[in-house]
Protein backbone atom coordinates (compact mmCIF):
# COMPACT_ATOMS: atom_id res chain seq x y z
CA UNK A 1 0.00 0.00 0.00
CA UNK A 2 1.32 3.39 -0.81
CA UNK A 3 2.54 5.55 2.23
CA UNK A 4 2.81 9.33 2.21
CA UNK A 5 4.68 11.40 5.04
CA UNK A 6 2.71 14.24 6.98
CA UNK A 7 4.89 16.67 8.89
CA UNK A 8 2.50 17.65 11.83
CA UNK A 9 3.26 20.41 14.31
CA UNK A 10 3.49 18.60 17.92
CA UNK A 11 3.81 21.90 20.46
CA UNK A 12 1.53 24.28 22.59
CA UNK A 13 1.63 28.06 23.44
CA UNK A 14 5.57 27.82 24.39
CA UNK A 15 6.69 26.39 20.84
CA UNK A 16 7.12 23.06 19.69
CA UNK A 17 8.48 21.27 16.08
CA UNK A 18 6.76 19.09 13.46
CA UNK A 19 7.08 15.64 13.53
CA UNK A 20 7.06 13.36 10.47
CA UNK A 21 4.63 10.48 10.22
CA UNK A 22 4.50 7.86 7.46
CA UNK A 23 0.60 6.65 6.85
CA UNK A 24 -0.70 4.40 4.21
CA UNK A 25 -2.87 6.07 1.84
CA UNK A 26 -6.41 4.87 0.35
CA UNK A 27 -8.27 5.95 -1.97
CA UNK A 28 -10.49 8.82 -1.52
CA UNK A 29 -8.45 9.73 1.60
CA UNK A 30 -8.11 13.61 3.13
CA UNK A 31 -5.79 14.89 5.14
CA UNK A 32 -8.33 14.63 8.39
CA UNK A 33 -8.17 10.86 7.73
CA UNK A 34 -4.41 10.64 7.92
CA UNK A 35 -4.11 12.77 10.66
CA UNK A 36 -7.11 10.24 12.64
CA UNK A 37 -4.59 7.40 11.09
CA UNK A 38 -1.73 8.59 13.36
CA UNK A 39 -4.44 9.59 16.05
CA UNK A 40 -5.49 6.22 16.08
CA UNK A 41 -1.75 4.14 15.47
CA UNK A 42 1.14 6.08 15.92
CA UNK A 43 0.01 9.61 18.53
CA UNK A 44 -2.93 8.76 20.43
CA UNK A 45 -1.91 12.32 22.03
CA UNK A 46 -2.25 14.06 19.20
CA UNK A 47 -4.97 17.06 19.33
CA UNK A 48 -7.12 18.14 16.44
CA UNK A 49 -10.00 19.75 16.20
CA UNK A 50 -13.09 18.13 14.01
CA UNK A 51 -16.73 16.92 13.93
CA UNK A 52 -18.44 16.20 10.80
CA UNK A 53 -15.59 15.79 8.30
CA UNK A 54 -18.41 16.46 5.51
CA UNK A 55 -16.80 20.40 5.02
CA UNK A 56 -19.64 21.67 6.54
CA UNK A 57 -18.71 23.00 10.58
CA UNK A 58 -15.66 24.35 9.88
CA UNK A 59 -13.92 22.91 12.93
CA UNK A 60 -10.62 21.08 11.08
CA UNK A 61 -9.23 24.27 9.71
CA UNK A 62 -5.29 24.04 9.36
CA UNK A 63 -2.02 25.08 6.89
CA UNK A 64 -1.91 22.44 4.70
CA UNK A 65 1.33 22.55 2.60
CA UNK A 66 1.42 26.00 3.97
CA UNK A 67 -2.37 27.05 2.43
CA UNK A 68 -5.07 27.27 4.92
CA UNK A 69 -7.73 24.92 4.45
CA UNK A 70 -10.12 22.53 5.76
CA UNK A 71 -8.04 19.01 6.75
CA UNK A 72 -11.57 17.29 5.55
CA UNK A 73 -11.73 18.28 2.36
CA UNK A 74 -8.17 18.53 1.29
CA UNK A 75 -7.56 15.03 -0.70
CA UNK A 76 -4.39 12.88 -0.07
CA UNK A 77 -4.05 12.24 -3.64
CA UNK A 78 -4.32 16.25 -4.63
CA UNK A 79 -1.25 17.03 -2.50
CA UNK A 80 2.29 16.06 -4.45
CA UNK A 81 3.48 12.73 -2.33
CA UNK A 82 7.38 13.01 -3.12
CA UNK A 83 7.92 15.46 0.15
CA UNK A 84 6.35 15.14 3.20
CA UNK A 85 3.16 16.85 3.78
CA UNK A 86 2.93 19.56 6.25
CA UNK A 87 -0.06 20.23 8.66
CA UNK A 88 0.64 23.39 10.85
CA UNK A 89 -2.07 25.03 12.81
CA UNK A 90 -3.60 28.31 12.01
CA UNK A 91 -1.05 31.37 12.29
CA UNK A 92 -3.06 33.86 13.18
CA UNK A 93 -4.68 32.64 16.52
CA UNK A 94 -2.54 31.25 19.61
CA UNK A 95 -2.15 27.50 19.58
CA UNK A 96 -3.32 25.62 22.14
CA UNK A 97 -1.97 21.98 21.38
CA UNK A 98 -1.06 20.55 18.12
CA UNK A 99 -3.11 21.83 15.80
CA UNK A 100 -6.06 23.03 17.23
CA UNK A 101 -5.84 27.06 18.07
CA UNK A 102 -7.52 29.58 20.23
CA UNK A 103 -10.43 30.85 17.87
CA UNK A 104 -12.02 32.78 20.72
CA UNK A 105 -11.02 36.16 19.65
CA UNK A 106 -13.88 35.72 16.87
CA UNK A 107 -16.94 35.21 19.29
CA UNK A 108 -15.15 38.11 21.38
CA UNK A 109 -15.48 40.25 17.68
CA UNK A 110 -18.93 38.69 16.79
CA UNK A 111 -20.69 40.06 20.22
CA UNK A 112 -19.74 43.98 18.95
CA UNK A 113 -21.79 43.27 16.24
CA UNK A 114 -25.58 44.46 17.04
CA UNK A 115 -27.84 41.83 15.90
CA UNK A 116 -30.61 42.08 13.46
CA UNK A 117 -33.11 44.50 14.46
CA UNK A 118 -36.73 45.13 12.61
CA UNK A 119 -37.61 48.32 11.03
CA UNK A 120 -40.25 50.37 13.01
CA UNK A 121 -44.11 49.12 11.74
CA UNK A 122 -42.52 45.94 9.69
CA UNK A 123 -44.29 44.19 6.77
CA UNK A 124 -42.97 40.58 7.86
CA UNK A 125 -43.33 39.31 4.09
CA UNK A 126 -40.04 39.33 2.16
CA UNK A 127 -39.31 38.97 -1.71
CA UNK A 128 -37.18 36.57 -2.89
CA UNK A 129 -35.18 39.22 -4.96
CA UNK A 130 -34.39 40.86 -1.60
CA UNK A 131 -32.87 37.71 -0.33
CA UNK A 132 -31.05 36.91 -2.76
CA UNK A 133 -27.79 38.30 -2.17
CA UNK A 134 -27.59 37.65 1.76
CA UNK A 135 -28.00 33.97 1.36
CA UNK A 136 -24.56 33.70 0.10
CA UNK A 137 -23.46 35.34 3.24
CA UNK A 138 -25.47 32.86 5.15
CA UNK A 139 -23.33 29.82 3.74
CA UNK A 140 -20.32 30.79 6.22
CA UNK A 141 -19.47 28.03 8.10
CA UNK A 142 -17.06 29.77 10.45
CA UNK A 143 -13.92 27.92 9.97
CA UNK A 144 -12.50 31.33 10.26
CA UNK A 145 -10.25 30.47 7.25
CA UNK A 146 -10.58 33.86 6.05
CA UNK A 147 -9.78 35.14 9.37
CA UNK A 148 -6.30 33.12 8.97
CA UNK A 149 -5.35 33.74 5.61
CA UNK A 150 -5.94 37.54 5.87
CA UNK A 151 -2.04 39.50 6.27
CA UNK A 152 -4.41 42.52 8.57
CA UNK A 153 -4.32 39.50 10.88
CA UNK A 154 -1.86 37.27 9.84
CA UNK A 155 1.38 39.47 9.49
CA UNK A 156 0.16 42.98 11.09
CA UNK A 157 -1.97 41.27 14.12
CA UNK A 158 -4.36 44.38 14.14
CA UNK A 159 -6.94 42.12 16.27
CA UNK A 160 -7.64 45.21 18.62
CA UNK A 161 -8.55 47.28 15.42
CA UNK A 162 -9.72 45.11 12.78
CA UNK A 163 -12.44 42.76 12.91
CA UNK A 164 -12.06 40.38 9.63
CA UNK A 165 -13.40 39.18 6.74
CA UNK A 166 -16.48 36.88 8.41
CA UNK A 167 -17.72 39.40 10.53
CA UNK A 168 -17.49 41.84 7.70
CA UNK A 169 -19.72 39.02 5.63
CA UNK A 170 -21.80 38.36 8.72
CA UNK A 171 -22.54 42.45 8.95
CA UNK A 172 -22.81 42.49 4.79
CA UNK A 173 -25.67 39.51 5.57
CA UNK A 174 -27.51 42.30 8.33
CA UNK A 175 -26.68 45.62 6.83
CA UNK A 176 -28.28 44.13 3.29
CA UNK A 177 -30.97 42.66 4.76
CA UNK A 178 -34.15 44.13 3.46
CA UNK A 179 -36.16 44.43 7.09
CA UNK A 180 -32.93 45.08 9.63
CA UNK A 181 -33.37 48.72 9.67
CA UNK A 182 -30.01 49.37 11.79
CA UNK A 183 -26.79 50.98 10.67
CA UNK A 184 -23.53 49.28 11.29
CA UNK A 185 -21.56 51.89 9.07
CA UNK A 186 -20.00 54.12 11.86
CA UNK A 187 -18.97 50.52 14.00
CA UNK A 188 -17.29 49.37 10.77
CA UNK A 189 -15.17 52.13 9.81
CA UNK A 190 -14.06 52.76 13.53
CA UNK A 191 -14.15 50.04 15.58
CA UNK A 192 -14.00 46.85 13.34
CA UNK A 193 -11.95 48.92 10.39
CA UNK A 194 -13.24 48.06 7.34
CA UNK A 195 -10.30 50.08 5.77
CA UNK A 196 -7.85 48.50 6.71
CA UNK A 197 -8.55 45.99 4.55
CA UNK A 198 -7.16 46.03 1.24
CA UNK A 199 -8.70 44.13 -0.79
CA UNK A 200 -6.18 41.67 -1.63
CA UNK A 201 -9.00 38.60 -2.01
CA UNK A 202 -7.30 36.18 -0.16
CA UNK A 203 -10.13 35.56 2.14
CA UNK A 204 -12.06 35.17 -1.47
CA UNK A 205 -9.49 32.71 -2.20
CA UNK A 206 -9.35 30.27 0.82
CA UNK A 207 -13.66 30.25 1.70
CA UNK A 208 -14.55 26.58 1.32
CA UNK A 209 -18.00 27.62 0.78
CA UNK A 210 -16.86 29.28 -1.85
CA UNK A 211 -18.35 33.04 -0.62
CA UNK A 212 -17.17 36.30 -3.09
CA UNK A 213 -16.37 37.74 0.13
CA UNK A 214 -14.77 40.84 -1.42
CA UNK A 215 -16.94 41.39 -4.23
CA UNK A 216 -19.88 40.73 -2.60
CA UNK A 217 -19.50 41.51 1.04
CA UNK A 218 -16.70 43.69 1.98
CA UNK A 219 -16.44 46.06 -1.40
CA UNK A 220 -20.25 46.57 -1.15
CA UNK A 221 -19.82 47.48 2.79
CA UNK A 222 -16.95 50.14 2.09
CA UNK A 223 -18.97 51.74 -0.70
CA UNK A 224 -21.69 51.95 2.49
CA UNK A 225 -19.02 53.75 4.31
CA UNK A 226 -17.74 55.70 1.56
CA UNK A 227 -21.97 57.02 1.37
CA UNK A 228 -22.02 57.59 4.60
CA UNK A 229 -18.25 59.37 5.39
CA UNK A 230 -16.02 59.85 2.13
CA UNK A 231 -18.49 61.30 -0.38
CA UNK A 232 -19.73 64.80 0.05
CA UNK A 233 -22.41 64.54 -2.48
CA UNK A 234 -23.82 61.98 -0.53
CA UNK A 235 -23.80 63.29 2.51
CA UNK A 236 -25.08 66.53 1.17
CA UNK A 237 -27.80 64.55 -0.63
CA UNK A 238 -28.55 63.22 2.68
CA UNK A 239 -28.74 66.00 4.76
CA UNK A 240 -31.35 67.89 1.99
CA UNK A 241 -33.32 65.07 2.52
CA UNK A 242 -33.21 64.82 6.04
CA UNK A 243 -32.06 61.45 6.10
CA UNK B 1 7.53 8.16 13.67
CA UNK B 2 10.79 10.79 13.45
CA UNK B 3 11.64 14.06 15.15
CA UNK B 4 11.99 17.02 12.37
CA UNK B 5 13.54 20.26 13.78
CA UNK B 6 11.56 22.34 11.29
CA UNK B 7 9.43 24.95 13.49
CA UNK B 8 6.77 27.53 12.43
CA UNK B 9 8.11 29.61 9.72
CA UNK B 10 8.61 33.33 10.98
CA UNK B 11 7.10 36.22 9.52
CA UNK B 12 9.52 37.68 6.77
CA UNK B 13 9.34 38.69 3.48
CA UNK B 14 8.24 35.55 1.19
CA UNK B 15 8.18 32.85 3.84
CA UNK B 16 5.94 30.46 3.39
CA UNK B 17 5.44 26.60 3.55
CA UNK B 18 3.39 26.42 -0.10
CA UNK B 19 5.15 24.49 -2.57
CA UNK B 20 3.56 26.32 -5.46
CA UNK B 21 5.49 29.00 -7.23
CA UNK B 22 3.42 31.75 -5.52
CA UNK B 23 5.20 34.52 -7.44
CA UNK B 24 3.73 33.59 -10.52
CA UNK B 25 0.95 35.61 -10.08
CA UNK B 26 2.48 38.64 -9.46
CA UNK B 27 5.22 38.58 -11.96
CA UNK B 28 2.93 39.03 -14.94
CA UNK B 29 1.48 42.29 -13.36
CA UNK B 30 5.17 43.37 -12.39
CA UNK B 31 6.06 42.97 -16.01
CA UNK B 32 3.05 44.56 -17.59
CA UNK B 33 1.63 47.29 -15.44
CA UNK B 34 5.59 48.15 -15.20
CA UNK B 35 5.86 48.05 -18.43
CA UNK B 36 2.51 50.07 -19.22
CA UNK B 37 3.48 52.57 -17.04
CA UNK B 38 6.80 53.39 -18.82
CA UNK B 39 5.57 53.49 -22.31
CA UNK B 40 2.62 55.61 -21.33
CA UNK B 41 4.77 57.97 -19.63
CA UNK B 42 7.09 58.26 -22.28
CA UNK B 43 3.92 58.86 -25.00
CA UNK B 44 2.43 61.22 -22.37
CA UNK B 45 5.15 63.52 -22.57
CA UNK B 46 6.49 62.51 -26.43
CA UNK B 47 3.33 65.00 -27.59
CA UNK B 48 3.42 64.24 -30.98
CA UNK B 49 2.49 61.54 -33.60
CA UNK B 50 -1.26 61.13 -31.62
CA UNK B 51 -3.36 61.48 -34.44
CA UNK B 52 -3.62 60.84 -38.34
CA UNK B 53 -6.21 60.98 -40.29
CA UNK B 54 -9.29 60.71 -38.94
CA UNK B 55 -7.58 58.85 -35.34
CA UNK B 56 -6.57 60.37 -32.59
CA UNK B 57 -4.71 58.41 -29.73
CA UNK B 58 -6.55 57.35 -26.85
CA UNK B 59 -3.76 58.56 -24.55
CA UNK B 60 -4.61 62.65 -26.45
CA UNK B 61 -8.36 62.44 -26.29
CA UNK B 62 -9.77 64.58 -24.91
CA UNK B 63 -6.95 66.96 -27.22
CA UNK B 64 -6.92 69.85 -25.43
CA UNK B 65 -4.36 72.95 -27.09
CA UNK B 66 -2.85 71.24 -29.38
CA UNK B 67 -1.30 74.37 -30.55
CA UNK B 68 0.10 75.28 -27.30
CA UNK B 69 -1.97 78.79 -27.28
CA UNK B 70 -1.35 78.30 -23.29
CA UNK B 71 -0.36 75.04 -22.06
CA UNK B 72 3.35 74.60 -23.59
CA UNK B 73 3.73 70.70 -22.46
CA UNK B 74 2.35 67.68 -24.19
CA UNK B 75 -1.80 67.55 -24.15
CA UNK B 76 -1.67 64.42 -22.65
CA UNK B 77 -0.18 65.53 -19.67
CA UNK B 78 -3.96 67.92 -19.20
CA UNK B 79 -6.58 64.35 -18.80
CA UNK B 80 -4.15 61.56 -18.25
CA UNK B 81 -5.01 61.76 -14.88
CA UNK B 82 -8.47 60.96 -15.01
CA UNK B 83 -7.68 58.00 -16.94
CA UNK B 84 -4.81 57.22 -14.40
CA UNK B 85 -7.12 57.88 -11.22
CA UNK B 86 -9.75 55.27 -12.32
CA UNK B 87 -7.65 52.58 -12.78
CA UNK B 88 -5.22 53.56 -9.73
CA UNK B 89 -8.32 53.69 -7.39
CA UNK B 90 -10.38 50.67 -8.93
CA UNK B 91 -10.91 47.95 -6.50
CA UNK B 92 -8.75 45.15 -9.09
CA UNK B 93 -6.20 47.09 -9.99
CA UNK B 94 -5.72 47.74 -5.94
CA UNK B 95 -5.63 44.29 -5.02
CA UNK B 96 -3.23 43.49 -7.91
CA UNK B 97 -1.36 46.61 -7.11
CA UNK B 98 -1.26 46.23 -3.46
CA UNK B 99 -0.11 42.86 -3.81
CA UNK B 100 2.80 43.37 -6.94
CA UNK B 101 4.15 46.21 -6.11
CA UNK B 102 4.06 46.92 -2.04
CA UNK B 103 4.13 43.12 -1.51
CA UNK B 104 1.05 43.43 0.75
CA UNK B 105 0.52 40.75 0.89
CA UNK B 106 2.94 39.27 -2.17
CA UNK B 107 0.64 36.50 -1.78
CA UNK B 108 -1.94 34.43 0.27
CA UNK B 109 -0.48 33.47 2.81
CA UNK B 110 2.85 34.40 2.12
CA UNK B 111 5.86 36.63 4.62
CA UNK B 112 5.75 40.64 3.99
CA UNK B 113 8.52 42.83 4.71
CA UNK B 114 8.64 44.08 7.89
CA UNK B 115 6.66 47.24 8.34
CA UNK B 116 6.72 49.33 11.51
CA UNK B 117 3.23 50.41 11.32
CA UNK B 118 0.14 49.59 8.88
CA UNK B 119 -2.85 51.60 8.69
CA UNK B 120 -4.25 49.66 4.89
CA UNK B 121 -6.26 52.48 3.67
CA UNK B 122 -7.35 54.73 6.54
CA UNK B 123 -4.60 57.20 6.25
CA UNK B 124 -3.24 59.21 3.40
CA UNK B 125 -2.56 58.72 0.51
CA UNK B 126 -4.10 55.22 0.39
CA UNK B 127 -7.35 56.80 1.72
CA UNK B 128 -8.09 58.56 -1.00
CA UNK B 129 -8.75 55.51 -2.96
CA UNK B 130 -12.32 56.01 -1.13
CA UNK B 131 -13.11 58.87 -3.72
CA UNK B 132 -12.94 56.06 -6.85
CA UNK B 133 -16.46 56.70 -7.45
CA UNK B 134 -15.53 60.42 -8.44
CA UNK B 135 -13.20 58.49 -10.70
CA UNK B 136 -15.70 56.56 -12.62
CA UNK B 137 -17.66 59.73 -13.21
CA UNK B 138 -14.47 61.06 -15.23
CA UNK B 139 -14.14 58.18 -16.81
CA UNK B 140 -17.71 58.04 -17.76
CA UNK B 141 -16.97 61.44 -19.46
CA UNK B 142 -13.83 60.21 -21.09
CA UNK B 143 -15.51 57.12 -22.58
CA UNK B 144 -18.01 59.67 -24.54
CA UNK B 145 -14.83 61.57 -26.06
CA UNK B 146 -13.40 58.15 -27.35
CA UNK B 147 -16.92 56.88 -28.57
CA UNK B 148 -17.04 60.20 -30.60
CA UNK B 149 -13.30 59.35 -31.44
CA UNK B 150 -14.03 56.14 -32.31
CA UNK B 151 -16.95 57.21 -34.56
CA UNK B 152 -14.87 59.83 -36.21
CA UNK B 153 -12.52 57.22 -36.93
CA UNK B 154 -15.37 55.90 -39.67
CA UNK B 155 -15.31 59.34 -41.66
CA UNK B 156 -12.26 59.88 -43.63
CA UNK B 157 -12.52 63.15 -45.43
CA UNK B 158 -15.82 63.19 -45.12
CA UNK B 159 -16.46 60.10 -46.84
CA UNK B 160 -17.57 56.66 -44.82
CA UNK B 161 -14.56 53.85 -44.44
CA UNK B 162 -13.14 51.71 -42.17
CA UNK B 163 -9.04 51.38 -42.16
CA UNK B 164 -8.01 49.07 -39.33
CA UNK B 165 -7.14 51.95 -37.31
CA UNK B 166 -10.96 52.35 -37.38
CA UNK B 167 -11.24 48.81 -36.41
CA UNK B 168 -8.42 49.34 -33.42
CA UNK B 169 -10.07 52.10 -32.24
CA UNK B 170 -13.73 51.07 -32.15
CA UNK B 171 -12.32 47.83 -30.34
CA UNK B 172 -10.46 49.91 -27.99
CA UNK B 173 -13.64 51.75 -26.32
CA UNK B 174 -15.69 48.88 -26.36
CA UNK B 175 -12.98 47.43 -23.72
CA UNK B 176 -12.99 50.63 -21.89
CA UNK B 177 -16.90 50.65 -21.73
CA UNK B 178 -16.64 47.79 -20.46
CA UNK B 179 -14.29 47.78 -17.96
CA UNK B 180 -16.03 51.44 -17.11
CA UNK B 181 -18.95 49.88 -16.74
CA UNK B 182 -18.09 47.15 -14.67
CA UNK B 183 -16.69 49.18 -12.06
CA UNK B 184 -17.87 47.87 -8.34
CA UNK B 185 -19.04 51.68 -7.39
CA UNK B 186 -21.06 51.48 -10.36
CA UNK B 187 -22.87 48.73 -9.08
CA UNK B 188 -22.97 50.09 -5.35
CA UNK B 189 -24.53 53.14 -6.84
CA UNK B 190 -26.60 51.04 -9.55
CA UNK B 191 -28.63 49.16 -6.67
CA UNK B 192 -26.22 47.96 -4.44
CA UNK B 193 -26.74 50.37 -1.87
CA UNK B 194 -30.55 49.60 -1.41
CA UNK B 195 -31.44 47.23 1.30
CA UNK B 196 -34.83 46.45 -0.02
CA UNK B 197 -35.21 46.72 -3.87
CA UNK B 198 -38.96 45.67 -3.96
CA UNK B 199 -39.81 48.84 -0.99
CA UNK B 200 -37.51 51.21 -3.15
CA UNK B 201 -38.47 53.42 -5.55
CA UNK B 202 -37.56 52.01 -9.01
CA UNK B 203 -37.06 49.48 -7.50
CA UNK B 204 -37.34 46.90 -9.83
CA UNK B 205 -35.62 48.84 -12.31
CA UNK B 206 -32.77 49.48 -9.74
CA UNK B 207 -32.80 45.30 -9.45
CA UNK B 208 -32.45 44.77 -12.83
CA UNK B 209 -29.60 47.60 -13.58
CA UNK B 210 -27.96 45.59 -10.33
CA UNK B 211 -27.79 42.50 -11.44
CA UNK B 212 -26.35 43.77 -15.28
CA UNK B 213 -23.49 45.67 -13.24
CA UNK B 214 -23.11 42.16 -10.97
CA UNK B 215 -22.85 39.93 -14.33
CA UNK B 216 -20.26 42.51 -15.85
CA UNK B 217 -18.58 42.87 -12.10
CA UNK B 218 -17.79 39.64 -11.85
CA UNK B 219 -15.58 39.71 -14.83
CA UNK B 220 -14.39 42.96 -13.95
CA UNK B 221 -10.40 41.53 -13.71
CA UNK B 222 -10.71 40.41 -17.74
CA UNK B 223 -11.96 43.77 -18.64
CA UNK B 224 -9.33 45.79 -16.91
CA UNK B 225 -6.39 43.89 -18.74
CA UNK B 226 -8.24 43.73 -21.89
CA UNK B 227 -8.90 47.52 -21.96
CA UNK B 228 -5.36 47.95 -20.56
CA UNK B 229 -3.89 46.17 -23.76
CA UNK B 230 -6.33 47.38 -26.04
CA UNK B 231 -5.94 51.29 -25.03
CA UNK B 232 -1.50 50.95 -25.20
CA UNK B 233 -2.11 48.99 -28.30
CA UNK B 234 -4.57 51.51 -29.74
CA UNK B 235 -2.11 54.26 -28.58
CA UNK B 236 0.95 52.28 -30.18
CA UNK B 237 -0.76 51.70 -33.64
CA UNK B 238 -2.13 55.45 -34.10
CA UNK B 239 1.82 56.52 -33.35
CA UNK B 240 3.46 53.96 -36.01
CA UNK B 241 0.53 55.72 -38.56
CA UNK B 242 1.29 59.02 -37.44
CA UNK B 243 4.82 58.96 -37.78
CA UNK B 244 4.75 57.02 -40.93
CA UNK B 245 6.27 53.57 -39.67
CA UNK B 246 3.47 51.62 -41.16
CA UNK B 247 0.54 52.48 -43.68
CA UNK B 248 -2.86 52.16 -42.17
CA UNK B 249 -4.53 49.29 -44.31
CA UNK B 250 -8.24 50.74 -45.73
CA UNK B 251 -11.11 48.04 -45.57
CA UNK B 252 -13.33 49.87 -46.89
Amino acid sequence: MAEATLRVFRGDSNGGQTVDYRVPIAPGMVVLDALHHIQGHLAPDLAVRWNCKAGKCGSCSAEVNGRPRLTCKTRMDDLPQDQPITVLPMKSFPRIKDLVTDVSWNYRVNRKIPAFEPRPGTDWKISQLDVDRVQEFRKCIECFLCQDVCHVLREHDQKEKFGGPRFFVRIAGLEMHPLDGRNRNALLKDELGLGLCNITKCCTEVCPEEIRITDNAIIPLKERVVDEFYDPLTRMFRRIRGK
Amino acid sequence: MAGSPTLLPESRLGSTLRRDPWWIEILPVIIVMGGFSIYATLRAFEGAYYSWGPYLSPFYSPLIDPQHHWWPLSPALLILAGPLGFRATCYYYRKALYRAFLLDPPACAVGEPSRRKYSGETKFPLILQNVHRYFFYLAVLFICFLWYDAIRAFFFDGHFGIGVGTLVLTLNVCLLSLYTFSCHSLRHLAGGKLDCFSCATFGRSRFAAWRLSTFLNERHMLFAWCSLFSVGFADFYVRLVASGAIRDLRLL
